[in-house]
């Protein structure tokens, strides 16, 4: 893979998508008080949770703020590059426009992963750092190398997590043609990420670790945020998005041999 | 000697597909148990290509000539057979077989819809790994050819039809391919657009030695591009080969429009035992054999009072839209 090519068509991607978006400068202002709303009505129903109780399955304010904080990022992220992107295979599929995407020398799933940019979600990855940064004051975390190291690669591994989730219900379209229920369910257990995991049933937890590992999306980067993260859980979520990464990848060219494109 | 640029040999393409029953019990039982079946839409087919022709792949709707032109650029797999589009297996999707072909479909279209063409026209380019002073050429040489220089700066939403069309045929261009691909190109244009696009082609094929597959409703554009047609029939090949021969085969006569001097010159003459197709006081209208014209006409003018005549050739889409149902051509 030629990296100088495929950063100089990132480029072009990123500004030819922001372009699009921003001719809509109404629609750009409503999505980033959204997302402004959104954040402050996700903490302020943390803050309800808490009004009782001192914690929450071992968790105290304080610390869910940290989830939450992760979670606004994932989800900025999540608008900003999954949702305009993975949500437009369907459209591909249905349509038959995947046609031009694998007509061209470039590889596929790079070009429908991450074609289009909603600038609305660089707003919450701002907002969720802030809380993150606030955070790691009122928890007097203690910033060093070791603990940059090990919080962004385990951000970075949720991402790669989320993704190929998302990416692998995507594909399926190629066979069911319509999967946008299935998107909307995964959205709707990110928003379970939002909460810790200690705070669910032994049952539930087993579900978001294993089936859908939304645990491994927020929790254990929360708990690498306040040092209470074991390294076998660190390990593990290395492994479990590698290997969801390459599921992903190996499902889209398999999946791309039952393509029959769209009739004209 | 030219070269055979695509190969296809024994292929054929068989899809699953789901048949529903209507009304609300059909629905529900559709929902839950869907009876699939194995519709083979393309049947044991050969034919070669050769370097710079221009083919029109002609055929009723579902009659498969875009599920050929799809395998042939490596979108569909195909279910058996053997094929080789420039000395690629197409469905490999190789980067340079991409590099090579170009697939340009009437009724979808790549464009950015809220950017101008030239966004679209560059970010293809990094894509082929074209320069940017090369791309910058390439775009001005096709766009003064297309006469679009004025549209490639408006957002492409704002364009009419024909500048859309030719602003994707532009996008689909930049990397100057071997062998384009065109399925139903001209769909929807005015007769203007329609003439100016395949004008285009004309001189973009003489210019560049480029193949170039085409499938197309408008007889028009199979009749001014292509010298060869590869007629389909529920996904067998019915004709290949020159499109003059197989308008002389399938419409071995002319229509021949007599001006008779008088009324009863054409009266007699529309008693003389030639096939009348119409008959309007001094005019008639007879249908007689391409190979008999000369000797008819001969005897005509000699045996009756003739003022003008007129030869008409039947209109070509009525003559391939009776062959596009027929099985055997």
């Amino acid at each position: 893979m030629n990296i100088k090519k495929y950063l100089k068509i990132y480029s072009i991607f990123s500004y030819t998508s922001l372009a699009s978006e921003l001719e809509y400068k109404t629609n750009v202002i409503i999505d980033f008080v959204t997302a402004i709303l959104s954040l402050v009505g996700s903490i302020f129903l943390l803050t309800i949770f808490f009004q009782n109780t001192d914690n929450i399955g071992g968790w105290r304010f304080e610390q869910a703020l940290i989830i939450q904080g992760i979670y606004t990022i994932l989800n900025g992220i999540t608008n900003t590059w999954f949702n305009p992107n993975l949500t437009e295979i369907v459209k591909h599929i249905r349509e038959g426009t995947l046609d031009f995407v694998l007509l061209k020398p470039i590889d596929s799933q790079f070009f429908i992963s991450l074609k289009k940019i909603a600038p609305s979600g660089f707003l919450e990855i701002i907002l969720g750092f802030a809380l993150l940064f606030y955070c790691i004051g009122i928890n007097q975390i203690n910033i060093n190398i070791e603990f940059l190291l090990l919080s962004l690669s385990t951000l970075l591994c949720s991402i790669v997590i989320l993704y190929s989730l998302w990416f692998l219900i995507s594909t399926t379209t190629i066979w069911f043609v319509k999967t946008w229920n299935a998107t909307e369910v995964l959205r709707s257990f990110l928003y379970i990420g939002r909460f810790p995991l200690n705070s669910f049933s032994f049952s539930l937890r087993i579900f978001f670790s294993i089936f859908v590992p939304i645990a491994f999306i927020t929790t254990i980067p929360s708990e690498v945020f306040l040092g209470t993260a074991q390294i076998w859980e660190i390990l593990l979520e290395l492994i479990v998005s590698g290997i969801f990464f390459i599921v992903s990848r190996r499902f889209w060219l398999f999946a791309l041999k039952y393509y029959t494109s769209a009739s004209s | 000697m030219v070269e055979s640029i695509i190969q296809v040999a024994n292929l054929s393409k068989s899809f699953d597909i789901s048949s529903k029953k209507p009304g609300l019990k059909g629905t529900l039982r559709h929902f839950f148990k869907r009876e699939t079946k194995s519709v083979e839409v393309i049947k044991n087919i050969n034919f070669e290509i050769n370097k710079g022709e221009i083919v029109g792949f002609l055929g009723a709707n579902g009659a498969g000539k875009t599920t050929i032109l799809k395998i042939l650029c490596g979108l569909i797999y195909p279910s058996q057979g053997e094929l080789s589009v420039a000395g690629y297996l197409p469905y490999k999707r190789r980067s340079n077989f991409l590099k090579n072909i170009t697939l340009i479909m009437g009724q979808k279209q790549q464009l950015i819809w809220d950017l101008p063409p030239i966004e679209s026209f560059y970010l293809n380019a990094a894509i082929y790994d074209i320069e940017k002073f090369e791309a910058k050429k390439r775009i001005k040489k096709l766009s003064d050819m297309l006469e679009i220089e004025k549209e490639l700066y408006i957002p492409v939403r704002k364009l009419s039809l024909g500048q859309r069309m030719k602003s994707e045929l532009l996008a689909a261009l930049i990397h100057k391919p071997n062998i384009l691909f065109l399925d139903e190109p001209t769909l929807g244009l005015d007769i203007n657009a329609q003439r100016n696009l395949r004008k285009f082609l004309q001189i973009y094929n003489r210019e560049t030695d480029a193949t170039i597959c085409l499938t197309s409703h408008y007889m028009k554009d199979i009749t001014s591009l292509c010298k060869r047609v590869i007629c389909v029939h529920e996904g067998c090949i019915t004709y290949d080969g020159k499109l003059d021969k197989l308008l002389k085969k399938i419409s071995p006569v002319k229509d021949i429009l007599i001006i008779c001097k008088t009324d009863k010159d054409a009266k007699e003459l529309s008693k003389s035992g030639y096939i009348i197709k119409n008959k309007n006081q001094k005019e008639v209208t007879i249908t007689i054999k391409k190979d008999t014209i000369k000797s008819t006409l001969n005897k005509i003018f000699k045996s009756y009072g003739i003022e003008d005549i007129f030869i008409n050739e039947p209109p070509v889409d009525e003559i391939i839209g009776n062959i596009l149902v027929k099985e055997k051509v």
